[in-house]
């Protein structure tokens, strides 16, 4: 059975016990569904039976969790990753409803402590540390990032600028610098490789300049982690990242 | 204290991923003796490329190293815990691996070569509300922007990282369809309905001042209600508002008037389990700043 005829099927069994105005929409939905071209892209149809699968599937299955879930949530886990479709923590790392506060942006990236330039990703942060008190923050980027190549790339590609864009990656600038001088002389796709790898680690230090994730350092109430999520070669790698002290002279 | 040894658990680790090597140098949670080459190793290293990081190391007072070092020891007497919590995101990734990833390797491919999305999706970061679980997104299918109360700052509001994923999203990818996607019980707008007019220097009002138009819309219309039920208005408003501010968009505006995308809002609520799904209805000369937002295709799933 095509997925289309799936929904129809599945909204005619909401049809039998409710009152007639929700009967009367549910009616008109089927309608709807039934007229439209089953080769065309439909947004709404492919929304509807994705929320149907989870709410049968998942939902209705874990009562307990979600009810739950209802009252509050205490995620062990402040994940930052990209925006990028194909990597969403969700499905690679598996985390269930309740399990991790994500962040999602171009290129997974932590900007510095900035209260007038970045105060999204600081109140994700502050929210999650200080409020959630998550225990672990994890930073994950992935293989072919399209915000590190545009960092790597502009504006020596003499390319149009874009406006936003290029003002967010340029958070990444001393992961760039970083990898121009090491592996200055390797082709592109692997310096982009070395700063998709070098642009966690900074991120990660960049935690370390919020105030609240330099208390749980200290407090040993928080450990931060980064990932890398190689698609092309299906791997995935996992560091710990911890404050580097190290004594250097007594007098 | 029982800690594993750093070679065991490398061969472990080697035989299930490809691990290579050098990216241990930062796991450093196995054998103290190896932890302290590795933090000399790193620090030479940021020594060398000259970066401002290892000044922060250079003020530390040396009592604070004697702290670290027995604050190092007793997170070993830890390991076995931490040991759990690596070893769950291993076998997380290897389920995903083989039951995901080898299952589709044909498709998978096709992803690293680029990806091309019809959905851009603007969410909560609230760990409930993941649009891969609630709407069944697959790899390749959205790309997703997730930030504190769903919130999409106006243009003129100048470079944040929402608009930046909007330009990458709208005039890079080409996505066809942007669905900001509000929430039952969110933290974020509880906050911004809840803010006080004295100066609060938290990040969270920083931010969350960006929805300052729909709480205000919000008192005027609800004020006789009861404060949850003021916060759930002002979920649906917000959404509305950040509708709105897409279209402040230049480049926005211009491919939902040509009709080449389009604007959709949602709400997810996770008490009954329901979402509400509503299309931004685009009529450029009826379109003013202070009208009430013109929507079609309001869908109700129970």
């Amino acid at each position: 059975m095509g997925s289309l005829e799936e929904a129809i099927e599945g909204l005619k069994k909401f049809l039998s016990d409710k009152d007639d105005a929700a009967v009367a929409k549910i009616k008109k939905l089927i309608t709807g569904l039934q007229e439209r071209d089953p080769n065309e892209f439909d947004p709404v149809k492919r929304i509807l039976e994705g929320f149907q699968h989870f709410k049968i599937n998942k939902f209705d299955k874990h009562p307990k969790l979600y009810d739950k879930l209802a009252e509050g949530q205490w995620p062990k886990f402040l994940v930052f990753a990209c925006s990028d479709s194909r990597v969403c923590p969700s499905h690679i790392l598996d985390f269930q409803p309740g399990e991790a506060f994500m962040v999602r942006n171009i290129a997974n990236m932590v900007p510095a402590f900035d209260k007038l330039k970045y105060s999204g990703v600081g109140a994700a942060i502050e929210y999650a540390v200080s409020v959630l008190e998550v225990q672990n923050i994890l930073v994950i980027g992935h293989s072919r990032c399209g915000g590190i190549k545009r960092l790597m790339t502009h504006p020596e590609d003499n390319s149009a600028p874009f406006d936003f864009i290029d003002e967010w990656v340029k958070i990444g600038l001393p992961a760039k610098v970083k990898v121009q001088a090491e592996f200055g002389d390797l082709p592109l796709e692997d310096q982009c490789k070395h700063c998709e790898k070098q642009s966690v680690k900074l991120s990660l230090c960049n935690l370390e300049t919020y105030p609240y994730v330099q208390m749980g350092l200290a407090n040993k109430k928080l450990r931060l982690m980064g990932g890398y999520y190689d698609f092309v070669h299906g791997k995935f790698e996992l560091l710990e990242f911890e404050p580097h002290f190290h004594h250097l002279f007594s007098t | 204290m029982a800690t594993l040894s750093p070679s065991s658990f490398t061969k472990n680790f080697n035989s299930s991923i490809d691990f290579p090597i050098t990216s241990f140098q930062t796991f450093a949670i196995f054998g103290p003796k190896l932890k302290t080459e590795q933090t000399h190793f790193r620090l030479s290293t940021s020594f060398k490329t000259g970066s401002p990081l290892e000044l922060k190391a250079m003020k530390e007072p040396p009592g604070l190293t004697q702290k670290l070092d027995k604050n190092r020891l007793d997170r070993l007497a830890e390991s076995e815990n931490g040991c759990d919590l690596f070893e769950d995101l291993k076998h997380r990734f290897l389920r995903f691996k083989k039951h995901k990833f080898e299952e589709n390797l044909g498709h998978f491919q096709n992803l690293a070569e680029g990806q091309a999305p019809k959905f851009m999706i603007i969410a909560c970061a609230d760990s409930r509300v993941c649009p891969s679980v609630i709407l069944g997104f697959q790899p390749g299918e959205a790309f997703m922007v997730r930030n504190v109360a769903n919130l999409v700052p106006p243009f003129e509001s100048g470079p944040s990282e929402t608009n930046a994923a909007l330009e990458f999203a709208v005039n890079s990818l080409k996505v066809e369809n942007i669905l900001v996607i509000g929430h039952s019980r969110c933290g974020g707008i509880r906050a911004l309905m809840s803010m006080q007019d004295e100066v609060d220097s938290s990040f969270i009002r920083s931010w969350v001042i960006v929805g300052k138009n729909a709480r205000l819309n919000t008192k005027s219309a609800a004020s006789h209600l009861g404060f949850d039920q003021q916060c759930r208005h002002c979920e649906k408003e917000s959404v509305d508002h950040s509708l709105l501010n897409l279209l402040t968009y230049p480049w926005i505006e211009q491919k939902v008037a040509k009709g080449e995308l389009s604007v959709h809002g949602g709400y997810y609520d996770f008490v009954d389990c329901t979402f509400e799904k509503w299309t931004l209805d685009y009529k450029g000369s009826n379109f003013g700043k202070n009208s009430r937002l013109p929507v079609k295709n309001r869908f109700y799933w129970c």
